[in-house]
This record gives structure tokens, C-alpha cells and sequence, in this order.
């Protein structure tokens, strides 16, 4: 590992400010992806401002939301009473991630920000032009069965590995922020990520050394009818192949509205809204939602190894509906 | 950098380059070397220690991060010559060959079974609303809540026999 200088302080002000006056300077959460990517020279920052002192560990529960502080942990957030209620599908989209120990290590704001498990972004002798901007994709000609079909370009096809976020995104979550300026201001979850396109290496819409603070979820009644399915090579502790959030409300057979969002096939969380808008006032049946599943799946873009996502994402997001419709509440 | 530890209730004042993760300051400054080092990147578990209460990986765990925290190690379990009821478990039911996961083994499966106590769900729970019971806790569900440690002698079936006799012996007393 590179030397680098280790930086406690109290204040979220004081840690952004220290961020933005240093180019090579990152925050550190929970660890779990930059302790990881330091070791193997991928992230090679001089200093790490600890963001776990700031005071940004509790949730606050009202009527409207929950407010999640940003170095709230996985497991403390999937094991909140409150989350399980309101929203099933964020817990269980948290519980079907990593392990425990990682959960409780790993906070929101580090889920939020964590680096794809792309393995010619985590070898430093690969080309990868997330990881150095310009230096070509390996992962296009490569072995890329893990990789996105969805929201893919030229550049880079690396797969978004959080399953937190599918369900954040689905969820309208909020995402709170402060400046080094002291100023702050409100992400939309769904504008937090960008897709690839021709520069792979800016992965989201925050200014160097703005600070996560919080994440903000709007209650949603519908959200108690909700599910998260994953799939994947084995039963625990592994990342997607594919997997699909959903909210249903229903009036009888027929639904009212739905949500939409998939993991382990897209460059980012991934939204599909126009599927949402074909189920509006549709039976609630298998065929609706596969035609759903074909409208989100259009477009979709697969390399040599990885064709097999479309159809198991199709088969999830029915399976993911399905199961959301049959839930006893 | 200066850092203040606990370790198994002793307090250690160290001067710790910022690099070290708790793994290697645990095994290499202060000489605890029953927590292992097996792959050393987050994916065995066998580094796995207890931080304020929570099991976490010491691996990916920098020293100087653990400013004032409490951390309890394999060495920390046993009173003098009486072994902690889970430690016992494992021998009683072999949950171990080489014995080389086995720290992290146990010290997973001491918070797995607090966590079964708290009601908290995990991955398999049918229903995440529902607060769990340890008495009809299935073998998948501790599978899963284990999942984090990996035993390439394969003794999976006993440490699980482990878990749920040390589970089965809390609920009786």
C-alpha cells in the first residue's frame, strides 16, 4: 500500500474542506471497497478523511421519510424495524449483499460510491478506461459474462455491483450533500450515477470533496407490496447476475402503479420507467409483466460472454413482480 | 500515527504507521495471532474480530481507524481455563479440521447467534418484518448468517451442528 495520511476529524464542514484542498486526498467509510483498492494500487490516495466521526450514524424516522445518515451501516439500516415496514425490498436488497461482517462495515454513503468489481479495473496491468482514462477497455474483447447489457458504451461495459442502490433508485431516494463551501443541496438517487458513455471515469454527479450526509427516503405506502430478487452463481455472498426491485400497488387485480429497477445488468442502478408506465391500469398477470420485462430489456447491448443476462433478466423482473403480488400483507 | 486500542479490555497505546490494517497490528505489534490471515482482501473471514459489539474483517480495517474502539479477539472469548460456550460447541462437535478459519469461525458465529437473539432478519427470512425465534431457526438461515466465513476442509455440516447446539444451549439457560 502507498503512504498516505490517515485524518480524523469532527465536523462534516472540516472533512469536505480537507478533501477539496488536496487533489489525492478521498474519505474513507466503512473500508470495504477503498481499504480493498488501496492494496492492490488501484486507488492510490495520500490522504483518507474518515467520514465515521462526523456524526452521520443515526436514522431519523418521521411520518414523511427516514433520513439514513451517510455512515450508517449496511446491517444497521436492513435491521432498522422501520425500514423492514416501510420498505421490504431496501432490506432485502441490503440483507442479499455481501456478508455480515461486510454489512457491518460498509455504510450507505461507501455502497453509494463503490467502485465496480469489473476484474480489468481491479488489475491494475489491464487496460481500463474508468481506471485510466483513455487507456481502452479489456473487458469488451475479454472475458465479460459478468458484464452490463444496459446502459453499456464503446468505453466501458463494467456492471454497477450494489444491490442497496437498485433498490434506492427504485425508491425515489433523495441524496443529501455538502460542499466545501458549507452550501448543500439535494441529488436525485436517479441522477447520482452516470452511465459511461465516452468518460468512464466520472462515475457520478459530485464535485471533488462534496460530502454525502444523508440519503432521504419519502415514505410510500405502495413500497409495503415490494420485493428484491437476485440472482446469482451461488446462494450467498456473491454479486448479481441479474436482479430486480419492484413496488406494486394494486387495486384488486389491477395495478395502480408500479416501480421498477435492475441490478447486475447496467452500468448504473438502473431505472426503468418506461416499463412502469405500460403496467399502469394492466391485470396484474405473468403476461404483463413479461411485456414489461421486454420493453426494459429493448435496446439491450450484449458482448461474447454475457447474452444470457437479457433473457435471466426478463425471467427475474416477472419472478420479482410475481412474488411481490403474491405477498401476504 | 499515535493510536489507542482496546484489545480484550487492555488498552494498548501504539504509534502505528497509517498503513497497518488491524489485522497486521493484532498479529504482528501486539503479538495476537489467533486471528488469521487468509486471503487478506475481504472474501474468507477468517481475520474476522469483534468492534463494539459487531463482527467485522480486520483486514480491510486500517489500525488508525479503531481510535477508542473496543475490539475482542479469539483470545479475548475464554475466562482463564473456561471456554466460552460457542469455543466449547466447536469441540464438542468437531466444527473444525486444520483448525486454520476456526478464530474467525467462532467469533462469527458468537454475533450470529446475538443477532438471532436480537430478531433480526437475514437474507433467507422468509418475511423481513418478521422478527426471527432461535428455537425454530432453520439450517439454511444459519448457512446464511455464516456465510461470511469460508472452511476449505469443508467441516460446514459440523460447525453448523456447532452453532445450533451453542444456540440450543443459550435458549435453554
Amino acid at each position: 500500500m502507498r503512504a498516505f495520511a490517515y485524518v480524523r476529524l469532527a465536523r462534516a464542514t472540516d472533512a469536505a474542506r480537507a478533501v477539496a484542498a488536496r487533489p489525492g486526498a478521498m474519505f474513507l467509510a466503512g473500508g470495504t471497497t477503498l481499504v480493498d483498492l488501496m492494496k492492490i494500487d488501484v486507488l492510490t490516495p495520500d490522504t483518507v478523511v474518515d467520514v465515521r466521526p462526523l456524526g452521520l450514524s443515526s436514522i431519523d424516522v418521521s411520518d414523511e421519510a427516514i433520513a439514513i445518515g451517510a455512515a450508517v451501516t449496511n446491517s444497521q439500516l436492513a435491521w432498522h424495524p422501520v425500514v423492514r415496514d416501510r420498505f421490504p425490498l431496501l432490506s432485502e436488497a441490503i440483507l442479499s449483499g455481501a456478508t455480515t461482517q461486510i454489512r457491518n462495515m460498509a455504510t450507505v454513503a461507501g455502497n453509494l460510491l463503490q467502485r465496480t468489481r469489473c476484474p480489468y479495473f481491479r488489475d491494475v496491468h489491464a487496460s481500463c478506461n474508468r481506471r485510466q482514462p483513455g487507456s481502452g477497455c479489456d473487458a469488451l474483447e475479454g472475458f465479460n459474462r459478468g458484464h452490463a447489457v444496459l446502459g453499456v458504451s464503446e468505453h466501458c461495459i463494467a456492471t454497477h455491483p450494489s444491490d442497496m442502490c437498485v433498490a434506492l433508485v427504485a425508491l425515489d431516494a433523495d441524496v443529501r450533500t455538502l460542499r466545501s463551501d458549507g452550501t448543500t443541496r439535494s441529488i436525485p438517487f436517479g441522477e447520482l450515477h452516470r452511465s459511461p458513455g465516452d468518460t468512464p471515469h466520472l462515475e457520478v454527479a459530485l464535485e471533488y470533496g462534496e460530502l454525502i450526509t444523508h440519503v432521504v427516503i419519502a415514505n410510500l405506502p405502495a413500497a409495503r407490496r415490494s420485493h428484491y430478487l437476485k440472482v446469482r452463481d451461488r446462494a450467498s455472498y456473491e454479486f448479481a447476475l441479474a436482479s430486480a426491485a419492484v413496488v406494486l400497488d394494486l387495486d384488486g387485480d389491477t395495478i395502480r402503479a408500479a416501480r421498477l429497477a435492475l441490478g447486475g445488468i447496467a452500468t448504473k442502478p438502473w431505472r426503468a420507467t418506461e416499463a412502469e408506465r405500460s403496467l399502469t391500469g394492466r391485470k396484474a398477470s405473468d403476461e404483463t409483466f413479461r411485456d414489461a420485462a421486454e420493453i426494459t430489456l429493448t435496446g439491450a447491448s450484449a458482448r461474447e460472454h454475457n447474452h444470457f443476462k437479457i433473457e435471466l433478466a426478463k425471467r427475474t423482473i416477472v419472478g420479482a413482480f410475481a412474488s411481490a403480488r403474491e405477498a401476504k400483507l | 500515527m499515535k493510536t489507542n486500542i482496546r484489545v480484550n479490555n487492555t488498552i494498548h497505546e501504539l504509534e502505528l504507521d497509517s498503513r497497518l490494517t488491524l489485522l497486521d497490528a493484532l498479529r504482528d505489534v501486539l503479538g495476537l495471532t489467533g486471528t488469521k490471515k487468509g486471503c487478506d482482501q475481504g472474501a474468507c473471514g477468517a481475520c474476522t474480530v469483534i468492534i463494539e459489539g459487531q463482527r467485522v474483517l480486520s483486514c480491510l480495517t486500517l489500525a488508525a481507524a479503531c481510535e477508542g474502539q473496543h475490539v475482542v479477539t479469539i483470545e479475548g472469548l475464554a475466562k482463564g481455563d473456561e471456554l466460552h460456550p460457542m469455543q466449547a460447541a466447536f469441540l464438542h462437535c468437531d466444527g473444525l479440521q486444520c483448525g486454520y478459519c476456526t478464530p474467525g469461525q467462532i467469533l462469527s458465529a458468537v454475533c450470529a447467534v446475538q443477532e438471532v437473539h436480537a430478531g433480526v432478519p437475514s437474507h433467507v427470512t422468509r418475511d423481513v418484518r418478521q422478527t426471527v425465534d432461535a428455537a425454530t431457526l432453520t439450517d439454511e438461515e444459519i448457512r446464511e448468517r455464516m456465510s461470511g466465513n469460508l472452511c476449505r476442509c469443508g467441516a460446514y455440516p459440523n460447525i453448523i451442528a456447532a452453532v445450533r447446539s451453542a444456540l440450543a444451549h443459550e435458549v435453554r439457560s
